[in-house]
């Protein structure tokens, strides 16, 4: 056995310094993912560090425990056959540490799964669940800390598909909170211990060699990792990752919790390897950890520009970027993996049915979830200075018609009674300060506020201390309407064009609906209200249909009634009827209160139309809800089918257009009765053809396809909440 | 084209496609799969509903035109060389092409051509000027709810101001380029990833 004497006190054996080591180099990356949140970097280096971070503590906590293990047999009886036998166990223990973690998380997501009655309960089974996860791995000296986190990362998905939302929030906060103050304790103890002489010993030599080792060991391990990684990646990791990886090296909790917990008895350097770990995390986390984002940001800056750029540099940079972002989702930037895509197969069509709750929508979700987004809407553009009536085109819901919610006051006294000092009343209108803009600097203010962002791919929701705003989902829904209705009003035009030669001069009476629920317009075809009552407000006459600048005016509304299921669910009270659409049909536009007809009873999203091919749920996985999927799938095929020779296949359907509540519904989107941006409503044509395809789909699917919608109510109900 | 849009690409189309657009035999072989794997009717082309179903697009502000520029003038549909020519656009400019052959044609992705690209999206009428009423519709594109029209339209005016030089009050190539010159760096930079992971 070989004795090092870094100084005359020190005494530690190789395994000694194995196991400092081992517990020295667990890598707590707090601080630099807080900084990758201000500063956009390489979304593969976020991907890296985040990963890194996230098993590092278990592997970590492995080595530990082997080498532990070795230090009490004793250097000396540790024989070849040992040091096989504790890689071996390293494996076993970090693979089987996974397999119980993704055990529980399929028990978790089925448990969930019936929890719709006992909502209050959620949050405490996906704590229990979790930590039930833990202690069983502890039982079986399995990693516990992989155990847990991999019971996270495999629930996930279907967890938060089934809970509500309330206690999604409750879970993250409590975790957030829990994890901020476990932190927050430990560093507590790590303060005290440094101030109390009997815990630590403190060896010069032992402190500063490990400092400037950890270093230059760490940047060694990234750049040789990377140099071998880089021969295998189309796009190799640049330098400024690999030193934002070195450098992003702090050490945190993690070390001084192992360190504490030796054993003075056998590891009899212990109080050495306190006060370097100390020392070391001390330093790392207050000088790197406060010097990473001036480090980055300074790599980052182009050399060029030491001027500010001009308004036109600007607006163009910034139309780059959403070229490239677009042009990187057209090109597919995930690309088509075969196992990927095989392992959504897989759970599209036997996990997800298992975990994933069949519910039941509420109504009364929805219409709260309606109005606490438009006031909550109106709020916000009011306070920044909007004038309601003009600029942000808000509609307040239409509440002369709405006998049955007489809590819905008008949005003036609302707002009185929550403090706030904006009046809205119709005789004083803000005028927005005319567009003098004088100054370079306001148009920049201006521009800079304004302009949206590029997408970020991944977001970073992993700060401890940190809950992140909803900024790029207001842009999102904002974008995607815009869009949706561009789209659309391309569609409506190329279809009245060929349209317009196939029909003659016959009236064609189109009848505008008011719709008196209030997801109206760009949700038409889930309208929810408690009777089918549909009041007609307008009834126009169209002279003739070659008029297609017309299309603004009319159009049909309509509110998509739920199918009559012999199975009787008890709060199907709505009914949701579907409209034929006048223009491609025989002009023959029963106004929607009448019963259902047959061929309108199914809702465009049930049924099934053959699994997609793999390559759209995946992409389709990033934007929509995992309950959406289906339905979007769905809903693209189904428009190709309407492309029967005349029209080509519009992928603006009741889905996706209703896709757009999936923050909430827009102002824009509602229009007081009676305006004439009906543009809106014109969704109605569009909306039945896509609904009339499905005639001939099978009742079985019902039980499926409820559950698709009123996962898809749920979902919007869920993210209209604040 | 073939009428199975799930035939293998042949060589010899592979290598007039390097030659075209300087992709590598890999990445046309990735670009190829992830075509086919967007051309729902199999018909070896796409179609305008093909790139929108992509869901990423639509809360692209400049989604829908970028999906025009796939397309050629008055086509509805786009094969897959005309996809790559696109793409190629974008691709990474490696030092090992600056020795080669200088007096060829220029390659798709050099600077100027991207920036043609951005031009082009700007242009609709493909009168090779950006015009008030253009720059008006881009910003509005690019821009949330908050700014009214004045607003606007005095950005635009600003940025006109800016780049113009001979005094037309529209911004014709040239003025673009020498405007975003440093965003002309930028973009330089910035390249199409094709990560493999």
């Amino acid at each position: 056995t070989n004795t090092y004497h870094l100084s005359f006190h020190v005494q530690a054996e190789m395994l000694d310094f194995l196991l400092f080591g081992a517990l020295i180099s667990a890598v707590d990356p707090v601080a630099v993912l807080a900084v990758f949140e201000e500063v956009h970097v390489n979304e593969t280096l976020f991907i890296i560090v985040f990963g890194e971070s996230l098993v590092n503590d278990a592997v970590t906590v492995v080595l530990y425990k082997v080498y532990i293990s070795f230090v009490e047999v004793g250097a000396e009886n540790v024989q070849t056959a040992d040091y096989f036998k504790g890689v071996a166990s390293f494996l076993i223990v970090s693979i089987g540490g996974t397999m119980v973690g993704l055990i529980f998380a399929v028990i978790l997501g089925f448990i969930t799964r019936f929890t719709k009655k006992v909502r209050i309960i959620e949050p405490l089974l996906v704590f229990l669940m979790v930590y039930l996860a833990y202690l069983t791995a502890e039982l079986f000296s399995l990693s516990a800390i992989l155990s847990m986190t991999f019971c996270g990362i495999g629930a996930n998905k279907y967890v938060e598909a089934n809970i509500s939302q309330k206690s999604r929030t409750t879970v993250k906060y409590t975790m957030k909170t829990l994890a901020s103050i476990a932190e927050t304790i430990i560093f507590i103890f790590l303060g005290i211990s440094a101030v109390d002489k009997s815990k630590w010993a403190w060896d010069t030599g032992l402190v500063s060699c490990t400092l400037v080792f950890i270093f230059i060991f760490r940047a060694v391990g990234v750049v040789g990792q990377t140099w071998v990684l880089n021969r295998f990646r189309l796009v190799p990791l640049e330098k400024i990752d690999q030193v934002v990886m070195s450098y992003g090296g702090l050490r945190g909790a993690v070390a001084f919790a192992l360190v504490v917990l030796l054993d003075g008895e056998q590891v009899k350097a212990k109080d050495y390897f306190v006060a370097t770990t100390i020392v070391v995390v001390f330093f790392t986390v207050m000088f790197q950890g406060l010097t990473i984002k001036p480090l980055v940001k300074w790599l980052k800056v182009p050399r060029a520009t030491n001027r500010k750029p001009t308004i036109n540099e600007e607006i163009h940079e910034r139309a780059f970027d959403h070229i490239l972002t677009a042009v990187e989702d057209i090109a597919g930037l995930q690309g088509y993996h075969h196992w990927r895509d095989k392992w959504e197969q897989f759970d599209k069509n036997y996990l997800s049915k298992l975990l994933l709750r069949k519910s039941v929508y509420r109504k009364s979700e929805l219409w709260e979830a309606y109005q606490k987004i438009n006031i909550r809407d109106a709020i916000s553009v009011i306070d920044q200075g909007g004038n309601v009536l003009t600029s942000a085109r808000l509609s307040l819901p239409s509440m002369a018609s709405r006998a049955s919610f007489p809590e819905v006051t008008n949005v003036t006294n609302y707002l009185r009674e929550n403090g706030s000092g904006v009046c809205l009343d119709l005789q004083v209108i803000d005028n927005i300060p005319g567009a003098k803009v004088e100054e370079d600097m306001e148009t920049h203010h201006v521009l800079a506020g304004n302009l949206y962002k590029p997408r970020r791919r991944y977001q970073s929701h992993y700060s401890r201390h940190f809950m992140p705003l909803g900024e790029q989902e207001r842009q999102d829904r904002e974008v995607f309407q815009r869009n949706m209705r561009s789209r659309m009003e391309t569609f409506k035009s190329t279809r009245y064009k060929r349209h317009k030669k196939e029909r003659s001069l016959k009236k064609v009476r189109r009848i505008k609906l008011q719709v008196t629920s209030p997801p109206t317009s760009s949700c038409d075809s889930l309208s929810l209200c408690s009777d089918p009552v549909v009041v007609p407000v307008e009834t126009e006459d169209k002279a003739e249909h070659s008029d297609p600048e017309k299309d603004e005016d009319v159009g049909i509304t309509f509110i998509a009634r739920k199918a009559e299921t012999p199975k009787q669910r008890p709060k199907s009270g709505c009914q949701i009827p579907l409209l034929p659409p006048p223009p491609p049909a025989p002009p023959s536009p029963p106004p929607a209160s009448s019963s259902p007809t047959s061929e309108d009873s199914h809702l465009p999203w049930k049924g099934s139309l053959g699994s997609p091919p793999p390559c759209v749920s995946l992409e389709a996985t990033k934007i929509i809800p995992v309950d959406l999927q289906q339905a979007w799938n769905q809903s693209i095929s189904s428009l190709e089918s309407i492309s029967s020779p005349p029209a080509p296949a519009e992928p603006v359907h009741p889905r996706v257009s209703a896709l757009s509540r999936l923050g909430g519904p827009r102002p824009a989107s509602y229009t007081p009765p009676g305006s004439a941006a009906g543009s809106t409503f014109s969704i109605g044509p569009q909306v039945s053809q896509g609904s009339f395809l499905f005639p001939d789909k099978k009742k079985e699917e019902e039980e499926e396809e409820e559950d698709v919608e009123g996962e898809w109510l749920r979902r919007c109900s869920r993210s209209c909440l604040p | 084209m073939g009428s199975r849009a799930s035939r293998l690409l042949r060589e010899e189309e592979i290598e007039e496609i390097k030659k075209e657009t300087g992709f590598s035999h890999s990445q046309i072989t990735r670009l190829y799969s992830r075509f086919t794997s967007l051309d729902k009717g199999e018909n070896g082309t796409l179609s305008r509903e093909d790139f929108q179903r992509i869901p990423e697009l639509a809360i692209n502000p400049l989604g829908d035109r970028i999906i025009n520029a796939f397309f050629p003038e008055g086509e509805d549909q786009v094969n897959f060389r005309g996809f790559m020519r696109t793409l190629a656009h974008f691709r990474p400019i490696e030092d090992n092409e600056k020795n080669k052959n200088p007096s060829a044609t220029e390659p798709l992705n050099s600077r100027t051509n991207k920036l043609l690209f951005a031009f082009r999206l700007y242009d609709l009428d493909r009168d090779d000027k950006i015009s008030r009423d253009e720059l008006l519709q881009v910003l509005r594109m690019m821009v949330g709810v908050n700014i009214s029209d004045e607003q606007l339209g005095s950005i635009a005016d600003r940025t006109i101001q800016e780049a113009d030089t001979n005094g037309d009050s529209c911004i014709s190539f040239n003025e673009f380029i020498k405007a975003s010159f440093v965003v002309n760096i930028h973009i330089c930079t910035v390249v199409l990833v094709l990560v493999n992971i």
